[in-house]
């Protein structure tokens, strides 16, 4: 394989080594902000985090609705996803009724990128 | 001129020696300035209520002595206002406090304002509610009900400063208008001045939650490395008369403030980007930009207001019957195989030692449990390498306490009746405070500020 052809290689990577999340909470409903750490990459998230993924990365936990906002200024976006939390805060019975610890449930989820724009 | 907000604590239980070097570096700036303690969330709400129905004399913050003690006689002194939320369920009680501490530090004479208004409890039934935007459930009955709190905005704060307050006492209002109001009142903004409304609402926003701004709640090793993790220095923010904020955090502190840190923070539980809700402004965050202008300095530009609601979102609490958790581990050969057996053991005692409505989960920590659903779907899928480290939970829910008392007691059994080596049991069980969130018109909240030991006539309406 030549240098190029290895460059332009399709690889696929963990969002984790391209992009950081936060979750937050309120009531049923929780957000997780991404943001690509190189701006370039901005729009491998806008092109793949969809929401239908984030719907399908969740489902198992009940969610009905997830509406995603793109933040181009922030090389970012913001998902609000409702119902995930089996009951939020006050009634769930999940160790983690906040969902904080979701964010890094998104950061698993897989998305392609040329072994270039990596820097590799 | 400047005005600078310093942020001594972001939650209930939050550090509490925390607010020491934001004050000192607030007194050697000698510029204007505020503290901020925001200590009151939806779980601290819910808790503070479910401690007062025990003692009346609780339901206020729990760390209230020891987050101000360390800075009240240099704040009062310095002429630095203290603000915060830690009256939570009984500002009264916490108004007591406050002042025992003033007479503790020599200074008896300070004055110390209450927000009256967010409790609404009483006059539920006649007004107009309708749900919050993602709230599916209907208003609990009657004899349920706990508590009914309006997040208040940051007029009765102004006015609490405007009597002469350098310490206000607040149950429920927006976190960041704890962060507004002395902007409020230092650069006598008027209340239609959409974009400067916002933009201070945003400090707050970026304030309110202490060390989420400045390297807490971000670190992961390699990735994102903060340095100082033990000493994490709290958020000041600069904001100028025309809104301009710039984020930074007190010299000689560990943590971080970063164009990333910033960034995490701003969308930290906000929902649509363009419409933030708070009770004095609606934000447009659309056109925001985040810039480091130096180290642990970050400039927020580009922060746009819109008209505030009509409504103003009330947290009701209300009796949400027993919760109970208990934990047992396994480790070694074959641990996971024998965790598997200690929860199939579990389930079926349950089956025929607690009805049907006991609601219940299991999780086995090691293999799934804070990703998974109540079902344990990830659970059933997962593959780990058995011979690990896992411990099974089981957390319960009933109306009645002695099913949950019950239930969790079989866990507990599980040392002389389960499979070998099961160790380290923790079992505990209270009364669960449950909270669904509805709007009510803001004509219908009447919230007023009083000093301490006087009453005032001059009501505001919120």
């Amino acid at each position: 394989m030549s240098q190029a052809e290895r460059y332009a290689e399709r690889i696929t990577v963990p969002l984790h080594q391209i992009a950081h999340s936060r979750a937050g909470d309120k009531g049923d409903r929780l957000n997780l902000s991404l943001f690509a750490y190189d701006p370039r990459h901005y729009e491998i998230l806008v092109e793949q985090v969809t929401e239908a993924r984030v719907q399908a990365l969740l489902a198992h936990r009940g969610t009905s609705c997830v509406r995603r906002y793109l933040m181009p200024n922030l090389a970012g976006m913001n998902f609000v996803i409702d119902d995930v939390l089996q009951g939020g805060v006050n009634g769930a019975l999940n160790l983690d009724g906040h969902g904080k610890t979701l964010s890094f449930l998104l950061l698993g989820m897989e998305v392609e990128i040329d072994r270039e724009q990596l820097g590799y | 001129m400047t005005f600078l907000l310093g942020s001594g604590a972001g939650f209930s239980g939050d550090r509490t020696d925390a607010a020491i070097p934001v004050v000192a570096e607030l007194i050697r700036r000698g510029e204007p300035s505020a503290l901020i303690f925001e200590t009151l969330g939806e779980r601290t709400l819910a808790a503070a209520h479910r401690a007062m129905r025990e003692n009346p004399d609780t339901g206020y913050e729990p760390l209230l002595e020891e987050l101000l003690a360390p800075v009240l006689k240099d704040c009062l002194e310095h002429g630095i206002a203290i603000l915060g939320n830690f009256g939570a369920a009984n500002p009264g009680k916490a108004c007591e406090v406050v002042t025992e501490l003033a007479n503790r530090v020599g200074r008896p004479e300070a004055h110390i304002a209450r927000v009256h208004g967010d409790d609404i409890r009483s006059r539920l039934d006649e007004l107009d509610l309708a749900p919050w935007e993602a709230e599916t459930r209907d208003l609990p009955a009657p004899e349920q009900l706990i508590s009914a709190n309006v997040y208040l905005g940051a007029e009765p704060l102004v006015q609490a400063l405007e009597l002469g307050a350098e310490v206000v006492v607040t149950g429920r209002v927006a976190d960041p208008a704890l962060f507004l109001a002395p902007l409020m009142r230092h650069f006598g903004w008027a209340w239609d001045d959409w974009d400067r409304l916002a933009a201070g609402m945003m400090a707050g926003h970026l304030g309110e939650c202490g060390a989420q701004v400045s390297g807490g709640y971000f670190s992961d090793p390699g990735c994102k490395d903060v340095p100082g993790m033990a000493t994490l220095g709290y958020p000041v923010i600069e904001v100028e008369s025309d809104g301009r904020l710039v984020v930074t955090k007190p010299p000689g502190t560990g943590g971080c403030v970063t164009e990333r840190t910033v960034k995490e923070q701003l969308l930290y539980e906000v929902h649509d980007p363009a419409n933030y809700l708070t009770p004095d402004v609606v934000v447009d965050l659309s056109a925001v930009t985040v810039r480091e202008i130096g180290p642990d300095r970050v400039e927020v530009l580009g922060i746009a207001g819109k008209p505030a609601p009509d409504r103003l979102k009330t947290t009701v609490c209300y009796e949400g019957g027993w919760q109970g958790e208990a934990e047992i581990s396994y480790a070694g050969p074959n641990a996971l195989a024998r965790t598997q057996l200690a929860a199939r053991v579990l389930r079926e005692r349950l089956t025929f030692r607690a009805p049907s409505s006991l609601r219940k989960r299991l999780d086995i920590v090691g293999l799934a449990s804070v990703f998974d659903d109540d079902d344990g779907a990830m659970q059933r899928a997962a593959v780990a390498n058995g011979d690990g480290d896992f411990r099974l939970r089981l957390a319960v829910e009933h109306t009645e306490r002695v099913w949950v008392e019950r239930a969790t007691q079989e866990l507990l059994a599980l040392y002389c009746a389960g499979p070998a080596g099961g160790g380290g049991v923790r079992r505990g069980f209270q009364r669960r405070v449950c909270t669904a969130s509805y709007l009510v018109k803001r004509t219908d909240v009447e919230a007023f500020a009083t000093l301490v030991g006087q009453r005032s006539h001059d009501h505001v309406t919120s």
